[in-house]
Order: C-alpha cells, then sequence, then structure tokens
C-alpha cells in the first residue's frame, strides 16, 4: 500500500515537472505558431547550470533563480536574434532552424563540459526523509519539488487570469491576429512569452537535476514526452498541459513500476487511444 | 512539387552514368561514401512523397527506414534478396498504416509531434526489448543475391561495386517511380491536398484516404532504403529509427529543394558530401551539420534545385507553395 503511495508522489511530482516544460512548448506555440524542437535542450541547459553552480558554490539553491533569470534573459535573446524571423516561416523551416540548436546546443555542452553522466547532490537541508505515514517516510526534497511546481502553476494560473498582461497573453493565444487589432504591442508578449517559456524549462532542468543524473541528450527524451503532453492535453491551452501533465507522469510511473513488461510504452498507447478518442486532446477547448 | 522536364532528367541519367562507372576509378571506400549516400537519398525521396507532394512534414519517417533495416534481422538469415526486400517493405508499410491511420487524425504542428512520438515508441521498441537484439545493435548476415534460381556469389573485394549497382539501380526505379505517380490522378490529388485540403474535400475526395496511402507508400520505400542500408553495412542499430534521422531527412529535402521531385538527391548528396568534408575538418559532426542547417535555413529557402529559378520567384516567401497552388 505505501509503495502504491509512493509510485503516486513520484507520479504526480514527475507530471509537475513535465508541466513546467510542456507549458512553455504550448504557449509558444499557441501565441508565435512556433515550433520549438530545442525547448528540450533548454530543459538539459537548466540542468547542467544547477550541475555548474552546484559544484562550484557547493549548494543547488544558488541554482534555481540562476535558472529563472538566466532562463528569462536567454530566451528574450533567442527570441529577438532568431525565433521572431521564423514566426512566419513553414513548419519545415522551424523544425530545421530548432533542429540545428539541439545540435549546437549539445556540441556546446560537449566541448564545455565533456560528454560524462555527472549527480548533483541533494541540498544538505532537504537531504531527509518525511515520514508521511507510520510505515512510510518520503524524500524530503521530493516533496519540495512538488510544493514548488504547485506554486508556479498556482502563480501562472492567476498571472494568465488575473492580469492585463496575461489577457493579453491568453488572447494572442487564441487570436494571434487580434492582438495587433486591439493595439497591443505583440512583439512584447512574444518577447515576454518565449522568455517565460525557457525560464520554465530552464527550472524544471534545475529541479529535477537531482533527482536524476544530468547526461548529454537528457533533452530529448523531455522533448518527446512533452509532445505527447501537448498532444494528450490539447491545443495551445495552459489548463490541458497541466491536466495532460499530471496523467502522464502518472500513466509513466506507475506503468513503469507495475508493468515493467512495457516499459516505456504506456504513455504512446495512451496518446494512441486519445487520437482515436478525441484527435483534438482531452482537455481542448470546446472539446 | 515539379518533376524534371526532359533537360533536367538527361542531366540526372548522365550524372547516374557518372557514378556507375565509379568502380572502374573511385577508391573502395569512396565507393562506400557513394553507397551511402545513394541510400541517403532513396531515404529522403521517400520522405518528399510526403513532404514536397502532400505536405506532410513528419518526424517519424525514421522508424520505418529502421523496421527495413531491422527486417533483415527478424527473417531467418540466407533467404534471396528478391525475398527480403519486399518484405523489408511489407513490414515498414505495416507499420506506416497503423502510425499512419492514428497520425493523420492531426494536422500540421500535430501531425509532427505525433509521428515524433510514434517514432520514439518504434525506437524504443528495438532499443529496449529483445526483439531487435539489443541497444547496441546487432551484424546481420546480408541476403543473398539470387535472381530466379541463379545465386550470384560476390567476392569479397568486388562487393562495394556490387552494393553500389544495386543501390543505384533501385534509387532509378524508385525515382522513376514516384515521377511517373505523380503525374497520375493519385499524384494530383496529393498535391492539391497540399495546396488546400478543403477545397480537395469539397471537390469530394477522401483526402484523409489519399494521405493515408501516401503515407503507407511512403513509409514501403522508407522500408526499402532501411533494408538496402542495412544490406549495405551488414549492421543494424536503434538508431537507425530515431527521430535525428528523420530530421536529416527533412534537411536533405529543404538543401535539395522541397519544390522538385528529384530535390532530394541533390540534397542527400550534398549532405553526405558536406557531413564527409566537415568530418576532415573537425571531429565534431554535429557542429558541422548543424551550422550547415542554420545556412540552409537562412540562406537557401529554395533549395538547391531553385538555384536556377528566376530571383524573382526565389524571393517569394515559400517558392514550393506557390509552385504547388498553380493549376
Amino acid at each position: 500500500m505505501s509503495g502504491l503511495f509512493a509510485q503516486v508522489l513520484n507520479g504526480l511530482q514527475y507530471g509537475l515537472l513535465l508541466f513546467l516544460i510542456s507549458s512553455g512548448l504550448t504557449l509558444v506555440f499557441g501565441v508565435m505558431g512556433v515550433i520549438n524542437l530545442a525547448h528540450g535542450s533548454l530543459f538539459m541547459i537548466g540542468a547542467y547550470l544547477a550541475f555548474v553552480i552546484a559544484r562550484w558554490s557547493g549548494s543547488l539553491w544558488l541554482a534555481l533563480p540562476a535558472a529563472i533569470a538566466g532562463g528569462i534573459l536567454f530566451g528574450a535573446l533567442l527570441e529577438r536574434t532568431l525565433f521572431r524571423r521564423f514566426r512566419t516561416r513553414e513548419h519545415l523551416d522551424q523544425v530545421l532552424l530548432t533542429f540545428a540548436l539541439i545540435l549546437l546546443f549539445e556540441e556546446a555542452r560537449s566541448m564545455l563540459l565533456g560528454n560524462d553522466f555527472h549527480s548533483v547532490p541533494v541540498p544538505a537541508a532537504l537531504d531527509f526523509s518525511v515520514p508521511v505515514t507510520a510505515d512510510f517516510a518520503y524524500s524530503a526534497y521530493r516533496l519540495a519539488v512538488l510544493a514548488l511546481c504547485v506554486l508556479v502553476a498556482a502563480l501562472m494560473f492567476l498571472a494568465l487570469e488575473r492580469t492585463r498582461m496575461g489577457s493579453a497573453v491568453r488572447a494572442a493565444a487564441e487570436k494571434p491576429e487580434m492582438v495587433e487589432l486591439l493595439g497591443l504591442d505583440a512583439r512584447r508578449i512574444h518577447t515576454l512569452v518565449f522568455a517565460l517559456g525557457t525560464a520554465l524549462a530552464m527550472l524544471a532542468g534545475a529541479l529535477a537535476a537531482p533527482l536524476q543524473s544530468v547526461y548529454p541528450g537528457m533533452g530529448d527524451k523531455f522533448l518527446i514526452i512533452s509532445f505527447v503532453v501537448v498532444v494528450v492535453g490539447g491545443v495551445g491551452s495552459v489548463a490541458g498541459a497541466f491536466w495532460g501533465a499530471l496523467l502522464i507522469g502518472l500513466v509513466d510511473t506507475l506503468g513503469k513500476a507495475y508493468l515493467p513488461e512495457l516499459a516505456g510504452l504506456a504513455v504512446y498507447m495512451l496518446m494512441a487511444a486519445v487520437l482515436l478518442w478525441r484527435p483534438s486532446g482531452l482537455f481542448a477547448r470546446g472539446a | 512539387m515539379v518533376v524534371a522536364g526532359r533537360a533536367g532528367h538527361a542531366l540526372l541519367a548522365l550524372a547516374a552514368a557518372g557514378i556507375a562507372t565509379m568502380p572502374l576509378w573511385a577508391s573502395h571506400y569512396h565507393l562506400q561514401l557513394a553507397s551511402t549516400a545513394l541510400v541517403a537519398a532513396m531515404f529522403a525521396l521517400s520522405l518528399q512523397l510526403l513532404v514536397g507532394a502532400g505536405g506532410m512534414v513528419s518526424l517519424g519517417h525514421a522508424a520505418f527506414f529502421g523496421i527495413g533495416a531491422y527486417a533483415i534481422h527478424l527473417l531467418p538469415p540466407g533467404l534471396s534478396v528478391l525475398a527480403t526486400l519486399p518484405a523489408a517493405a511489407a513490414l515498414a508499410g505495416l507499420a506506416a498504416a497503423v502510425v499512419g491511420a492514428l497520425s493523420l487524425r492531426t494536422r500540421g504542428f500535430f501531425f509532427l509531434m505525433t509521428t515524433l512520438a510514434f517514432g520514439q515508441m518504434l525506437f524504443f521498441v528495438f532499443h529496449d526489448t529483445p526483439l531487435g537484439g539489443g541497444k547496441d545493435g546487432v551484424f546481420v548476415t546480408r541476403p543473398a543475391l539470387e535472381l530466379f534460381g541463379l545465386v550470384l556469389e560476390v567476392p569479397r573485394r568486388s562487393r562495394p561495386a556490387v552494393m553500389l549497382w544495386l543501390n543505384l539501380g533501385l534509387l532509378v526505379l524508385m525515382y522513376a517511380g514516384l515521377a511517373l505517380l505523380m503525374r497520375t490522378l493519385f499524384g494530383r490529388a496529393l498535391l492539391g491536398i497540399r495546396a488546400n485540403e478543403d477545397r480537395m474535400r469539397a471537390l469530394g475526395y477522401n483526402t484523409r484516404r489519399v494521405k493515408l496511402a501516401a503515407f503507407v507508400a511512403a513509409g514501403m520505400l522508407a522500408g526499402v532504403a532501411g533494408h538496402m542500408q542495412a544490406m549495405t553495412e551488414a549492421f543494424v542499430n536503434p538508431e537507425l529509427l530515431g527521430w535525428h534521422r528523420s530530421a536529416e531527412g527533412l534537411l536533405m529535402i529543404l538543401l535539395g529543394g522541397l519544390g522538385a521531385l528529384h530535390g532530394p538527391i541533390l540534397g542527400a548528396f550534398a549532405f553526405i558530401g558536406l557531413a564527409e568534408a566537415g568530418t576532415l575538418i573537425t571531429e565534431r559532426q554535429r557542429l558541422v551539420v548543424g551550422l550547415v542547417i542554420l545556412a540552409a535555413v537562412l540562406a537557401l529557402p529554395g533549395g538547391l534545385a531553385g538555384l536556377r529559378l528566376p530571383r524573382r520567384e526565389r524571393r517569394q516567401p515559400a517558392p514550393a507553395a506557390v509552385e504547388a497552388a498553380r493549376p
């Protein structure tokens, strides 16, 4: 029984990390119409940033604000220099541009930090287990990640639903051409959304670093699973990404724990089922 | 997407004849490199049926290439190539039918994501389960060159030449078949769907069925390319199914030109040539490929095949789309 409880917690925590990654992916596509295959690489960069900072300062704490601040700056830079010019290009061009970015980011990583696997220590203050029930204890760091992700998700929903900028972003995601007609500066919204998406992906990378080792190509795995989240969750909506991410996190974790012979195939079967039943996604508006 | 005219086909035939004479003057190493380029060209050509003709940008196409390659591993060794080649095409086509039927329920960006996800699922089947012989790959026995009961024993020394001719012959057949296909009603319908799917549906076409047929045909041709890859190298590994190979196929199409059926062939040779030239300068192949893509995307929107188009046309945002939209 406590085994199941632990797996459910693991699944929720994994799903919330997936939400941080896939919400950026879905917003960037919804608002800018850009397919960013390099989104997984941004996650990888966040994880390696955490590794470098943790090795240099001895603690992960500095890595979290660094990932957010670095992500905002890096994302704004990428949007201003590259992605802005590719907004109106064909899908094929966007795919190849962002594929090139993956190769270049991976090569830069290999030049700067080599190709070894590295582990990142859990911060000392959280390196203990919390007794949840009488016979079951759970890692404090994982609980902290869970809480932090919930906090970030709540802040995001508040910002999107309750602020003027948030409603502009939602409008842009729904009908991009409306934003210009309303007299809003669409280019500012694009930079903001891309910077935010980058920061979230890098924060997710930094948070995930102590949970798994930091390794070459780690971005690919998360890119593809985030695509599954977006397909299952539905078009361009952050709420869809949230529920989709939780569902995929739970299915993947429980599937691997209880049906190991299916290995990683459970999430793809779920995606196939969703495509058959509701091709526009489980939580798409109007579905 | 256009099919080259008489002059273009004369040039292509000349190039093919030039490649066919390579065993007379080139080293074994260069024969193998040419075979690699020919196999890459078959793969990119199969993808062009989806992307250039049907407007379906798939990131899972390498899965069918890999399945075609693994067919040699899965079938009992010692069979004739006349048995293994159709079997590889059939297996790849079967997988493409399942993936296509599901993925084609979506369009555009979502089609891209679903093909990528299903492609990676097939990658994991060969990477993680005992079916494919493990993640490091396995050596395979080359199918026998048995043509109508006549077994052709190939001595080791002349194998690169025989493989080159075989690959060249299949590429020529594949190109000729696709050039004919594009002249049929099916080919026209596919181009119409690329230009405007809603209008084609209004005209009474079952557009999803046309797209699915193209998806399966492209998957079968990719399976043929994969079979030849495994037969040339006598080795298969899960990376053959990986999505990076799909992206490389798209790159070859873009390099060669989205707007012409022969574009991917030019693109495959350009890509293999550039990658080879790059390895002479630096060990870091990803750096070379990444920079080549950036240059191609930023500076060469019409691809190599588009270079001879008048400037006015090349300035258009999407020459291929304009081409396809013409009556």
